[in-house]
């Protein structure tokens, strides 16, 4: 049976690909200076063969690869055990925005160092006090010569310990309302009056970072869309946030794989009850993959993808830790040894990341609601 | 015919949800729990006359010679009506069981009879099937064994009927009288019977946990307690939205067993099982979660919700159990030492 859209000879390049050009040891965590110098030389390596960005038009670096063909490259890149994508905002979050809303003067000064890991960029949405409440929001952009300062705080803000700029919203008209006078912008991370304080997370890593904003010049060409509009701009593309491009099913496809292998291994034949739970996280893992794909070819029939997407981040995040916690209980009392080389090393690992799931991206009593009032019509 | 696409299986869903709409199903229902069982067999003569017995016969038998996708929807629209009767008996297992069984003396006895729907058939399978359903509305009873060398299919005399938990369903032990079929091969059509059996089921209890939704929804939309509606608290509409994920995400699996167990591909066991479990899990929260919102009117019988909430407990633990359907998901995946994405296409 051949894949549609030719994805079959893709299918294979990709995998080809990375037997060849996969790193002998695991890159250490991207949560270091050193592990993040090594991830951001690992995607100029994707990039050189136009593997980083495929789905983007070729001009910007991409392939004009169609959505199935991006989710065969997600399955192939998971299946092979490849490093985390530490341009992931950048190119999954960001570049939809552009695409949607930036102009093309911004497409052509932004993409390409984003597909080639030049530049690495950070999201800044959330702030002390507004988190599930993104509209309320605080943070300032405020008129001067040529452009906007920026002043005020943002937090949990992924990757800024280390990358290069960043992209969130601002409040330019404190007299409108509260979902308006916001507005879209990119900023760089070492400007003057930036100062970036990492964070230590759960893991005792720095993966997030609160970023301090004095006084910060933006000009108006880094600006996406109009201002005032950045509210709908941001919301426009949140369903790419919550859905398929962030957690594409290739991820937990692998990871359903490794739990079946490490289940093989280890488990005890006559623990019914954590068989039971393998099962089900595979069967999950199926499930999300056969809707995505079914989602896609929507998507590529000329569909859209609105509050949908509310229902695959709660079950994409509850079956991450699910895949993980049932792995854990598998490795019984080696499971709390941390920095274990090799591939059972990497649950405790995953776990630790698995956990904050069902919080980024929206919280998941945020999707609930979502999907109670606007896909099933309960009352507000 | 086929339905081909999935536009045509919608439009034939969407006809099939129209006429059982206005054909006074729960009511059928309730006269069918109290022996009456005339106003369900109209339903059925309904359905027959829409093709959906034939689906699964064979065109030379009188059929549409229809694909198990096809069987799937229709089954799922009589799961969201809580159609009574023995539904994936008759609509599904029976006729793939006749037509595995290869014997053209036993297709014409009953093959064009079961697709004019004429005839209604049933069958037992011990261990996973241990009673006929609805034998008494049934003119064919069956009795299979898919053990191996011991495969074997009879014809059956249905013993006493015991009333099951869903009032509008009676379970009859099953005595072989004459063998129809012996060896590997009936074995062999006996579980693909039990496979599109098992579909069959699962494509019911989503269909169910969808009507089991929407009750709850249209309930909670209305209900008012403390001057609002019941829906407006954060408490019930979380409990709702994680029921429509449940179903939301049961329904590919469904559709994926359909495409196996047609190709008649090493996955059909794999998938089939998987299906079953994910709709039988997401029906059981639909019905667990509907009688909460209900409340007290859901836990009477006055109420139709009980129509479904006690066909969807009887259907679990039909054509085999959860933990069956489980342990042969992690046999297949456990032996294969593959990911789902075995590097089969997922879209057709």
């Amino acid at each position: 049976m051949s894949e549609p859209g030719g994805a079959d000879g893709f299918r294979a390049e990709v995998r080809d690909w990375l037997r060849a050009h996969m790193p002998a040891s695991p890159l250490p965590s991207v949560d270091t200076a050193a592990g993040f110098a090594a991830h951001r030389a690992w995607e100029r390596e994707l990039a050189g063969a136009r593997l980083s960005a495929v789905s983007w038009p070729a001009e910007y670096g991409g392939r004009d690869a169609p959505l199935l063909q991006w989710l065969a490259f997600e399955e192939e890149y998971w299946a092979a055990g490849a490093p985390v994508r530490v341009g992931q905002n950048g190119l999954f979050l960001l570049a939809p925005t552009l695409f949607a809303h930036g102009s093309e003067e911004q497409r052509r000064r932004v993409l390409p160092p984003m597909a080639r890991a030049d530049e690495v960029w950070a999201q800044a949405w959330s702030e002390p006090d507004a988190g599930s409440d993104l509209a309320a929001l605080r943070a300032r952009a405020v008129r001067a010569a040529g452009g906007w300062l920026l002043s005020g705080t943002k937090t949990w803000s992924t990757r800024a310990a280390f990358a290069d700029k960043a992209f969130g919203l601002f409040r330019t008209d404190p007299a409108a309302g509260r979902h308006h006078g916001l507005t879209y912008l990119m900023f760089g991370l070492r400007a003057e009056g930036v100062t970036v304080r990492p964070i230590r997370q759960l893991g005792g890593r720095t993966g997030f970072a609160e970023i301090f904003l004095d006084d910060v010049f933006v000009p108006d060409a880094d600006v996406i869309g109009a201002p005032g509009e950045g509210w709908r701009i941001a919301m426009s593309t949140a369903s790419h946030e919550r859905g398929m491009s962030l957690r594409s099913p290739g991820r937990f496809t692998a990871a359903a794989a490794r739990l079946v292998d490490l289940w093989r291994r280890a488990a005890d034949p006559a623990d019914t009850a954590l068989a039971g739970r393998v099962a089900d996280a595979w069967i999950g893992a199926q499930a999300y993959r056969l809707h995505t794909g079914a989602t896609a070819a929507r998507l590529e029939a000329g569909g859209a993808l609105g509050a949908e997407s509310s229902l695959g981040k709660v079950f994409w995040s509850e079956l991450d830790l699910a895949l993980h916690e049932t792995a854990l209980d598998l490795l019984g009392p080696a499971a709390e040894v941390d920095g274990v080389p090799g591939p059972d090393g990497q649950w405790l690992d995953g776990y630790l990341f698995a956990l904050a799931g069902p919080i980024y991206a929206g919280t998941n009593e945020i999707q609930r609601t979502v999907i109670a009032e606007r896909l099933l019509g309960l009352p507000r | 015919m086929t339905l081909a696409d999935a536009a045509g299986r919608d439009e034939f869903a969407a006809a099939l949800h129209d006429m059982l709409a206005g054909a006074g199903v729960p009511a059928a229902a309730r006269r069918w729990a109290d022996g009456d069982r005339a106003p369900g067999l109209a339903v059925w003569r309904a359905l027959a006359a829409q093709g959906v017995t034939a689906l699964a016969v064979a065109e030379r038998h009188g059929g549409l010679g229809a694909s198990l996708a096809d069987v799937v929807v229709a089954c799922e629209e009589l799961g969201h009506h809580a159609v009574p009767g023995p539904v994936a008996e008759s609509v599904a297992a029976v006729p793939v069981l006749i037509a595995a069984l290869d014997d053209a003396a036993l297709d014409a006895r009953w093959l064009p009879a079961l697709a004019a729907g004429d005839l209604i058939a049933t069958l037992a399978a011990p261990p996973a099937l241990p009673f006929a359903a609805d034998a008494e509305a049934a003119g064919l009873v069956l009795l299979a064994d898919c053990d191996g060398e011991a495969g074997a299919v009879w014809l059956a005399e249905p013993g006493a009927a015991r009333r099951s938990v869903d009032r509008a369903r009676s379970l009859s032990p099953a005595t072989g009288t004459q063998v129809l079929a012996r060896g590997p091969a009936a074995a062999a059509a006996v579980a693909r019977a039990l496979d599109a059996g098992a579909l069959a089921c699962a494509a019911q209890l989503l269909g169910a946990g969808r009507a089991l939704l929407e009750a709850s929804v249209r309930h909670a939309r209305q209900r008012l307690q403390f001057g609002r509606p019941v829906g407006a608290f954060q408490a019930v509409k979380h409990q709702l939205a994680d029921v429509a994920i449940g179903l939301e995400f049961a329904r590919p699996l469904l559709a994926e067993a359909a495409r196996t167990l047609a190709d008649g591909g090493c996955h059909a066991a794999r998938d089939t099982s998987a299906a079953k479990v994910a709709c039988t899990d997401a029906a059981r929260r639909a019905a667990r979660t509907a009688l909460q919102v209900h409340g007290a009117i859901g836990y009477t019988e006055e109420h139709d919700l009980h129509l479904w909430l006690t066909k969807v407990r009887a259907l679990a633990g039909s054509w085999g159990s959860q933990s069956q359907h489980r342990a042969r998901v992690l046999a297949a995946i456990a032996a294969a030492g593959q990911a789902p994405a075995d590097g089969r296409p997922m879209w057709t």
